[in-house]
């Protein structure tokens, strides 16, 4: 392991305040879901995953798939602080011309591998880069994050069974189970519970964690890596907005930014200050 | 004329393909009857079962080209291209991936299944997406050269093949050129322009025109998207007028293409054989093409009309 888990805690830090930067400047965008996930994506791309930010096409890279497309802003900026691409560009997010389009385009940003944000299709593509390397004898891993409204896409579900059927043990999914969608609570909406026996059913390793806590996430991502029949499901429990107070699990904030100013600034400054 | 099925040589174009290790095929539990088992007879590894779950085999497809794949994804041409249609856009189209969905039992003449299993709209949702090409071979041995050339081609495909045996009207062996018509007949009169088995008809009608004093030119035009807009024009501009036939609806398809180009660039009188915003039903394959107007007596009739809708008529 190279970095420590309060540095990788910054890094995360990071990324939320880039989000909330990048979204207001926007003026449009979806923080509530890039909060939740940004631990996660500090711990993949700047402790689990095997990339070169200046080779974004190197062929030993381990893959990371946003099924949860719209949250574009939390993966840019991971990508921006990796070195993928300059950081001032993460506030051309939205806008025409730019880069970094609502949701990710793959050929269009650097680092991004597939094009998505139509919810439900992030897992058969990463089951299909997985089946690539499996085919090929090599060794990288494919990670895909969930959000877990999506999950209420059946595309899903062919994709677990597909993935446990052709044995795709180098392939982790990771739900970021907040427990809100547009609506409202997912449960109220279209439950999910139980979740954890829906997955461990399609036959694969299932792990719970908290999914804001770094030790959890490396300690999960280290063991799904060990696996060697079956595909690993992470489930993370974590909270909407989470890093800003007023955002925490409102829902609201699944597609609404901060306002620009008095909003924008307290967010910020519950976050720390660093500026793009 | 001979008859052989498009579909026996798509499998057998694809078991010839097999010794590129590049070449991946998917199946939706249909290899038997698309013969994309062919394939899986000489390349068991490369051949890999999705299910009945084709919105998942195309992003399975897609994943597998963004690793520098070249994938097939067969199914039957209703599952294809409708079931999974947006799976398609964001996932193959969009980013321009290597995928060519090869689907067979399109058209009417799928015959007893009914209109559950016969496709008439997916040459116009297929073609309506960017970055797509639509392929419609007229025979067995153009669906042969046509899946070499796509596989050949990098970038996204949708090919359409039939399910019963249709007659063959090219030569064996020919080169398949995605984007470029053929000329099988040459007239003066009207164009026709089929695609799929229609060109057969279209040479059958242009026979029976001839008895009649008409100078039919025929145009197989085996790519729908990109359309051949140069070999139409250079015949429309001498015959005048132009005849479309496809088994197809003609909301979308063939014949909305050619409009679409003919209006805007050459505006010349149109008829249109097809299906009319209708659904299939079951019944014996000849006996539905008669029921929903798709023979050679339709594109004769067809092309008496046209060629009387020219400002100057014939001769």
């Amino acid at each position: 392991m190279g970095r420590g888990i309060r540095e990788l805690e910054e890094k995360a830090g990071l990324l939320r305040r880039d989000v909330i930067e990048m979204t207001t400047e926007a003026g449009s965008g979806h923080p509530g879901g890039s909060l939740s996930s940004a631990d996660l994506l500090a711990a993949l791309y700047f402790e689990v995953m095997r990339h070169d930010p200046s080779d974004p096409g190197w062929d030993g890279r381990d893959r990371f798939v946003m099924s949860k497309g719209h949250a574009a802003p939390a993966l840019y900026a991971a990508l921006a602080e990796s070195g993928y691409f300059p950081r001032e560009e993460l506030l051309t997010l939205r806008k025409l011309g730019s880069r970094l389009q609502g949701h990710p385009v793959r050929g269009k940003t650097p680092g991004v591998e597939m094009s998505t944000g139509s919810l439900g299709q992030g897992l058969s593509m990463a089951c299909g880069i997985a089946l690539a390397a499996k085919l090929d004898g090599k060794d990288h891993r494919t990670f895909c994050l969930l959000g877990d409204g999506e999950l209420q896409s059946g595309q899903n579900w062919e994709a677990a069974m597909f993935a446990r059927h052709h044995r795709l043990s180098r392939l982790t999914a990771f739900v970021d189970r907040n427990r809100l969608q547009i609506n409202g609570l997912t449960e109220d909406n279209m439950s999910l519970d139980p979740l954890p026996e829906k997955w461990r059913a399609f036959g694969w390793n299932v792990i719970i964690i908290d999914g804001h806590d770094m030790a959890q996430i490396l300690e999960a991502c280290r063991k799904s890596g060990l696996s060697e029949r079956n595909p690993t499901v992470v489930i993370m429990h974590t909270v909407k907005g989470r890093g800003v107070s007023f955002m925490e699990n409102n829902p609201e904030y699944h597609g609404k930014v901060c306002k620009p100013g008095e909003e924008a600034e307290s967010a910020l400054a519950e976050l720390g200050r660093r500026r793009i | 004329m001979k008859e052989l099925a498009s579909r026996d040589y798509y499998g057998k174009a694809l078991a010839d393909l097999a010794a590129d290790r590049d070449i991946v095929v998917l199946d939706a539990d249909l290899a038997e009857s698309t013969k994309a088992s062919e394939f899986r007879k000489v390349a068991p590894e490369r051949f890999i079962e999705a299910g009945i779950a084709e919105q998942d085999m195309i992003g399975v497809a897609a994943g597998l080209a963004a690793s520098g794949k070249t994938v097939f994804a067969s199914t039957f041409a209703v599952f294809g291209s409708g079931r999974c249609w947006e799976q398609i856009r964001l996932a193959v189209a969009y980013p321009r991936l290597n995928v060519k969905i090869v689907t067979t039992h399109s058209g009417i003449s799928v015959g007893e299944d009914g209109a559950s299993h016969q496709a008439l709209e997916d040459l116009a949702i297929m073609r309506a997406l960017p970055n797509m090409t639509v392929v419609s071979p007229a025979d067995a041995h153009e669906a042969y050269a046509a899946t070499k050339a796509i596989a050949a081609f990098d970038g996204p495909v949708y090919m359409r093949l039939g399910r019963a045996k249709f007659p063959v009207v090219t030569e064996e062996g020919a080169e398949f050129k995605i984007g470029v018509a053929t000329v099988l007949r040459r007239g003066a009169d009207v164009t026709l322009v089929g695609t799929g088995q229609m060109v057969a008809r279209c040479l059958e009608a242009a026979e029976a025109l001839e008895a009649e004093g008409v100078d039919a030119e025929v145009i197989n035009m085996s790519t729908v998207k990109p359309l051949d807009s140069v070999a139409l024009f250079e015949s429309v501009s001498k015959t005048g007028c132009a005849v479309t036939a496809e088994e197809h609806s003609v909301i979308g398809g063939l014949g909305s293409a050619v409009a679409e180009f003919l209006s805007c660039e050459l505006p010349s009188p149109v008829t249109m054989i097809g299906t009319r915003d209708t659904f299939g039903e079951s019944g014996a394959p000849p006996a539905l093409m008669e029921r929903y107007g798709l023979t050679a007596e339709c594109i004769k009739a067809a092309a008496i009309r046209s060629i009387g809708m020219k400002k100057e008529p014939i001769r």
